[in-house]
């Protein structure tokens, strides 16, 4: 339980967090974007930290989790070649948030299989491309998509309480608890996965890939299904963001968006469980502190300047610097008796 | 030779990369129980033979059988589960990892646990299984008092053994070792070559690849000898150590090799 101490320490402080906003939508509107994005930070971390494979099109799985659950839930009506027509009836959010999942764990199968028999920068390009190709159906099967025009009106998620019935989260209190539950889930469900059977032979492939298939790592089927879950993770907090925001267009298939992603990784420490996390709360919330004072395009360089700061003083990211900096004030205690200088 | 069917056949090997030939044609048995030998000089070919074998190379010609089954475009994880495991001769650990977590890592292959049982924390009894299992592999070796390092910070002799424990979790039928005592001591030596006679004592059959000239002569029942990626000799050890072929090609062709060509004639003849 001791290992846990931290995550659940910074889960009690996030429960009580709106406590502390009170009432003040814009902050809390800015607190939950950021645990979205933060929940893809953490799906993100599990292949560029925990098997070492850079995915630069991670939004393509965020955003069709967002258009899957969006679509389901608000219906369609599309004409397919050869004048097939297909006509869906809008469902509940949750069964597109499901279906979110699904749709993009079988788009991160696709992906993994198609890139992880070469691996390495063979993956980087495949992710970037596969990620462009999406934007540009979302921009352009406007029958579907309605382009830029942006799909509207998507239905909040709603709560079944016994005694109650179901009750639509449209204000900012509910989604945040919301957002905050999907990430615990997603948190626990990569800590379990990072220390079991699975997790060892991704790390064994990540520091030595060679010495991990001659004891019988099957590279091929661990890193794709990583890439599995990792992209079903995405999905669902694409599919958090659609039914928040209650507007997508393809916008949030922009590549800056995946940037954003793996500096928080990157900054936060990459292959901890609590990196993505303490990344994503400060790469998150960085412009709402600095909105006041510069325009959002000056905001990339103070993150950039922000991210040299970190790497130059903790090389391996947050968590694991202080960390660090935690057993050396608990080792060096002794070390501090004063040495006898000879004359 | 012992009699029977053997465990590794070396069947007409070949291997080249472009025109370069790293092996000519390799062949050569090791039966079951065997300790034997590959040895030559530095390029002779030795550590491409092993790679062939464990599947990261595909020879040009001539295939390799283990146990019967050719071994003809087997990933490496999957030649593993047929019983032939391996060692590396430079990383031969997970550096960020443990020692304990190193053989974790190792013995994937015994995990049951799927994806499903770990989810729902259905693997507790597997997982503590896989623990004493590790415990024992390192007792084995004799590294039970760095369990808890990290492997990375080891000294090379005792990164080896890690190597060996990792090759033992997979459970092998047969063993091969690369170049397992370079960068050890003699006495570190004399502790290893107990080690290989403990896991011979197994049922394990070891093939081995060492340039450590007196180890090989003690520990080996048959010694095979690549030149050029061509096999120049095969025997036990007392043949091998008076063959000329060896000689010239340890030594070369000056007044040396025939000093030393000499005198193991001299030596066969008395």
């Amino acid at each position: 339980m001791n290992r846990h101490l931290p995550a659940l320490a910074l889960l009690a402080a996030l429960v009580a967090l709106p406590l502390a906003l009170g009432n003040e939508p814009y902050l809390l509107n800015a607190v939950i974007t950021t645990g979205i994005v933060t929940i893809a930070a953490m799906s993100l971390n599990l292949l560029l930290g925990f098997t070492g494979q850079l995915s630069l099109g991670h939004i393509a799985f965020f955003g069709i989790g967002a258009y899957v659950s969006a679509l389901t839930s608000l219906g369609f009506d599309v004409e397919l070649l050869g004048g097939f027509r297909v006509v869906h009836e809008p469902w509940p959010p949750a069964i597109g948030f499901g279906l979110a999942v699904l749709a993009t764990g079988a788009c991160g199968y696709l992906v993994g299989r198609l890139s992880f028999r070469v691996r390495g920068a063979y993956f980087v390009i495949v992710t970037i491309s596969f990620a462009e190709v999406v934007r540009l159906v979302a921009l352009n099967w406007v029958e579907l998509t309605q382009g830029p025009l942006a799909l509207t009106g998507i239905p909040p998620f709603s709560l079944w309480l016994p005694g109650l019935g179901t009750t639509p989260l449209r204000t900012k209190l509910p989604n945040y608890y919301l957002v905050l539950v999907v990430g615990t889930l997603c948190y626990a469900l990569i800590a379990r996965l990072v220390r079991s059977r699975f997790g060892r032979a991704m790390r064994g492939l990540k520091e030595n890939e060679s010495l991990a298939l001659s004891v019988g790592i099957n590279a091929t089927r661990t890193l794709t299904l990583a890439a599995v879950i990792s992209a079903a993770m995405a999905g669902a907090a694409g599919s958090l963001y659609a039914h928040y925001l209650r507007i997508i267009d393809p916008d949030v298939f922009l590549f800056s968006t995946t940037v954003t992603m793996v500096i928080m990784v990157v900054g936060g420490g990459k292959g901890t469980l609590l990196g993505p996390v303490v990344g994503g709360l400060i790469f998150g919330l960085l412009p709402v502190a600095l909105r006041p004072v510069m325009v959002p395009e000056a905001q990339w360089m103070v993150f950039g300047l922000v991210l040299i700061v970190i790497q130059f003083v903790m090389p391996r990211g947050i968590v694991p610097g202080l960390a660090r900096l935690a057993t050396l004030r608990r080792t060096s205690a002794p070390a501090r008796v004063p040495v006898e200088v000879r004359p | 030779m012992s009699a029977g069917a053997p465990i590794l056949s070396v069947d007409h090997v070949g291997v080249r990369f472009g025109g370069l030939v790293a092996i000519a044609d390799l062949h050569f048995d090791v039966h079951p129980g065997e300790i034997v030998s590959l040895i030559g000089p530095n390029g002779a070919g030795k550590t491409t033979a092993f790679n062939v074998m464990t599947g990261f190379l595909k020879p040009s010609q001539g295939q390799v059988r283990f146990r019967g089954t050719s071994l003809q475009g087997l990933p490496p994880h999957e030649i593993v589960r047929l019983g032939l495991s391996r060692t590396f001769q430079r990383t031969s650990v997970f550096p960020d990892d443990t020692v304990f977590d190193n053989v974790m890592i190792g013995l994937h292959r015994r995990g049951r646990a799927r994806l499903v049982d770990t989810l729902l924390g259905r693997d507790r009894t597997g997982e503590a299984a896989l623990r004493d299992r590790a415990r024992e592999l390192l007792d084995w070796v004799g590294l039970a008092g760095r369990a808890q390092d990290k492997a990375g910070s080891l000294a090379y002799g005792e990164q080896r053994l890690v190597g060996v424990a990792l090759a033992l979790a997979t459970e092998p039928a047969m063993l091969l070792l690369d170049e397992p005592v370079s960068g050890m001591n003699a006495s570190e030596t004399q502790v290893f070559v107990r080690l290989i006679r403990s896991i011979r004592e197994r049922g394990v059959t070891i093939l081995l690849v060492e340039h450590d000239m007196p180890m090989v002569m003690e520990v080996s029942d048959r010694i095979v000898v690549l030149n050029y990626g061509r096999l120049i000799a095969e025997g036990p050890p007392a043949a091998i150590r008076s063959d000329p072929a060896v000689i010239e090609a340890y030594l070369g062709q000056g007044s040396a090799a025939r000093e030393a060509a000499q005198a193991a004639r001299e030596t066969i003849d008395a």
